[in-house]
């Protein structure tokens, strides 16, 4: 078939079953959005930053499990992702990005916007292309969307320079691909699997860490079934949140330093290790060492990389986390952790129990995190930023059922409400939450017109503490001596801020109205911001 | 200790830049890396000398194996492989110093490629530290230029990795 290479592109988009871009229009890509005017099949939606359009398309993927596609131009506008990249590359989500370039004749002249965006991204990017033949289109395309999405996903970039767009060719498009150097393992080794049965009913107090990659796999379900299956009790890195209902009785919360009390305590106290799908970074275990020399360890993970990379583990088994756990689950797993549960349980309750004094002129965090939880849809989706916010959610944020979205390896702020408009844009009926910062919402707060222009009823709640908390504290704390540029003067009125783009707002200013506000907030239609008064001086520690 | 690690790789542009920009980006250290088309020409080969312990070569490797286009990594074990080096040699020469040059490269089994009347140019290929011996003998004669290729090797026997 005779076509152009935008031609092309799209079609090849149809087949890989796109049907949702987030971009941002520009010269050396105007061939391919000249073509998707034809193609009215594929939604499309206008970023105001391009960073925006990663994080977009990062929180689209995430929950259809499909690839987040993104579609910028080149120069300044290929840079601009570069954060959108990164963010996802940190998270493993699968995410085919797609760039404009200066004519391939000209490559490497430094013409007008002109950057060499997949050097750029080599460092942050699962692979990239920079296409130099219109012919092999077909063949990237499949490509990149396979890697994409397979063994453990990550973005992956393909650099179209304009005259690769209009260049006629005679292709045919692949059904299958073949990648000579490229063979993620999907089933666990037997052998590996028995040892791994043994070890866990030879365990008295063993536990399981379950990280972002079980949501990557899709086997939150398997990882239920296994752990009331064998009793074992789960605790969860940030990245593997909402895995499992805050008030299972298996789960014992979320570790590291910035974690449950219980879930620590789990985790340094266990005879054994099970960790599935987490790359164990600083974050979540501060030590790898000390772990290793307490107790033995199992890791499942589908990149053999992670494993041994920050922990060396007794037994690794490397492969799809939701094929693995089935393969388990097919055994005969006998565990007796009764005791070690019901000690585990009754200091995961006294935590979860606690009450808060009520505080008034000022909103207690964990109080507005735990109501606004218990408060939301059992398929609601919840997306954080980056800063106090995404800890006090993590540590506090009553979670169902519902599922939990935050920029866990990059930390990148402003990543919340684009996210939720990916979210938004996949499922509009799913009740959607932002959870952010002033000082993060201020970097994504362009993008209400995506809310607006959507119809999307998306919930924002703005924790307004009139700093960048989290460096506040962190300055607040010796070796430093006090805070230094943070404080966030000249902040607009984000209610006028919101109303201009249509959207009502709420206060809440004191503990004694959380709950009230909290009903009213969310039963209102339509987009709404509900801006919660924290004092300055709340910490991450209370 | 140094490790040597034999990788085949699609013969592409852009390959030796993300296999570069990974050794930075994790920090490890390469000491040579030497790069080659194969008997088949959709495949290189590249033959990198790392100076790390164990634990790092085994990252390396699967780091490497991460890469679309990396299609076989292998560590090689000490004495089971053969690794060359090439080198060429610029020293200063005349006429009174050529005959015991030449002694040298004789017993050093380098090989003249170029005389001039002020110096001589020579061409050694050997194991990394006969070179080094090599040239620790010309230093005495005013070495110009020195140009080395990083060691290149393969596995003994009818083994391929
Ligand atoms: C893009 C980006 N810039 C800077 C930081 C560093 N940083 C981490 S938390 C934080 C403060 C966030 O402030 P705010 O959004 O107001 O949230 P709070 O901590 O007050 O809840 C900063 C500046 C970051 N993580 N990402």
């Amino acid at each position: 078939m005779e076509m152009t290479g935008a031609q092309i592109l799209v079609e090849g988009l149809r087949r890989e079953g796109v049907s949702q871009i987030f971009g941002y229009a520009g010269a050396t890509i105007c061939p391919i959005v000249d073509e998707l005017r034809a193609a009215p099949e594929i939604g499309y939606t206008l970023v105001r930053t391009e960073q925006n359009a990663g994080h977009m398309a990062s929180g689209y993927a995430r929950v259809t499990g499909k690839v987040g596609v993104c579609l910028v131009t080149s120069g300044p506008r290929a840079t601009n992702l570069i954060t959108g990249i990164a963010t996802a590359y940190l998270d493993s989500i699968p995410m085919v990005a797609i760039t404009g370039q200066v004519p391939s004749h000209l490559l490497g002249r430094d013409i007008f916007q002109e950057v060499d965006i997949t050097g750029a991204v080599s460092a942050f990017s699962k692979h990239s292309y920079l296409v130099k033949d219109a012919a092999r289109l077909p063949r990237i395309l499949k490509e990149a969307f396979y890697i994409a999405a397979s063994g453990r996903p990550g973005p992956v970039l393909i650099d179209i320079p304009i005259d690769m767009q209009e260049q006629m060719a005679d292709v045919s498009f692949p059904s299958e691909v073949d990648i000579r150097g490229y063979h993620p393992s999907v089933r666990g080794n037997d052998k590996q699997i028995a040892h791994v049965v043994e070890a866990i009913s030879r365990a008295k107090q063993p536990v399981i860490c379950a990280g972002g990659g079980v949501f990557l796999a899709d086997a939150a379900a398997e990882l239920l079934s296994f752990a009331e299956r064998t009793g074992i009790p789960v605790v969860t890195t940030m990245m593997g949140l909402s895995l499992l209902p805050t008030d299972h009785p298996l789960n014992m919360g979320m570790i590291g330093s910035h974690g449950n009390v219980c879930a620590n305590k789990a985790l340094a106290k266990s005879d054994l290790l099970i960790m599935i799908g987490t790359r164990v970074a600083d974050r979540a275990i501060l030590s790898p060492d000390e772990i290793k020399r307490r107790m033995p360890s199992i890791h499942i993970d589908v990149d053999p990389a992670e494993i041994g990379k920050n922990i060396q583990p007794e037994l690794p088994l490397v492969g799809n986390a939701k094929v693995i756990l089935n393969q388990l689950l097919e055994r005969d797993l006998s565990v007796d952790a009764k005791d070690w549960v019901a000690a585990l349980r009754s200091r995961r309750e006294e935590e979860l129990s606690r009450e808060e004094p009520l505080q008034s002129g000022s909103v207690t965090p964990r109080l507005l995190m735990k109501c606004l939880g218990q408060r939301l849809r059992p398929d609601a989706a919840v997306c954080t930023d980056v800063g106090q916010n995404q800890i006090w959610a993590c540590r506090h944020l009553w979670l169902g059922g519902c599922r939990f979205l935050t920029s866990g390896g990059l930390g990148t702020m402003g990543y919340a409400l684009p996210a939720a408009i990916g979210v938004k844009t996949a499922q509009p009926e799913r009740q959607t939450v932002v959870i952010c910062g002033d000082g993060s919402f201020q970097m994504a707060m362009n993008e209400l017109a995506a809310v607006r222009a959507g119809g999307m009823d998306l919930k924002i709640v703005l924790i307004q503490n009139g700093v960048l908390g989290l460096v506040n504290q962190i300055q607040s704390t010796p070796p430093y001596h006090g805070p230094f540029g943070v404080e966030l003067d000249g902040s607009p009125d984000f209610a006028a801020v919101a109303a201009a783009y249509g959207i009502p707002s709420m206060y809440v200013e004191s503990d004694g109205d959380v709950e009230r506000t909290l009903d009213r907030f969310l039963a209102a239609p339509g987009a709404g911001l509900l801006i919660a008064r924290v004092a300055p001086t709340a910490s991450t520690n209370d | 200790m140094k490790q040597t690690i034999s990788v085949l790789v699609e013969n592409q542009a852009g390959v030796l830049n993300r296999i570069t920009s990974l050794f930075s980006r994790r920090a490890f250290n390469i000491h040579s890396l030497a790069v080659g088309v194969t008997d088949d020409p959709a495949i290189s080969r590249i033959t990198i000398i790392v100076e790390s312990g164990n634990s790092v070569v085994e990252q390396v490797e699967k780091q490497l194996n991460k890469l679309v286009e990396v299609i076989k990594v292998r560590t090689l074990d000490e004495g089971t492989f053969i690794g060359r080096e090439l080198m060429i040699l610029k020293v200063s020469a005349n006429a009174k110093t050529r005959p015991d040059i030449m002694t040298l490269c004789d017993i050093c089994g380098a090989k003249v490629s170029d005389v001039s009347t002020t110096s001589m140019t020579m061409e050694v290929s050997d194991t990394p530290d006969r070179l080094d011996t090599f040239q620790e003998m010309m230093r005495k004669f005013n070495i110009l230029e020195v140009v080395r290729t990083g060691v290149i090797a393969l596995q003994k026997g009818a083994g391929k990795i």
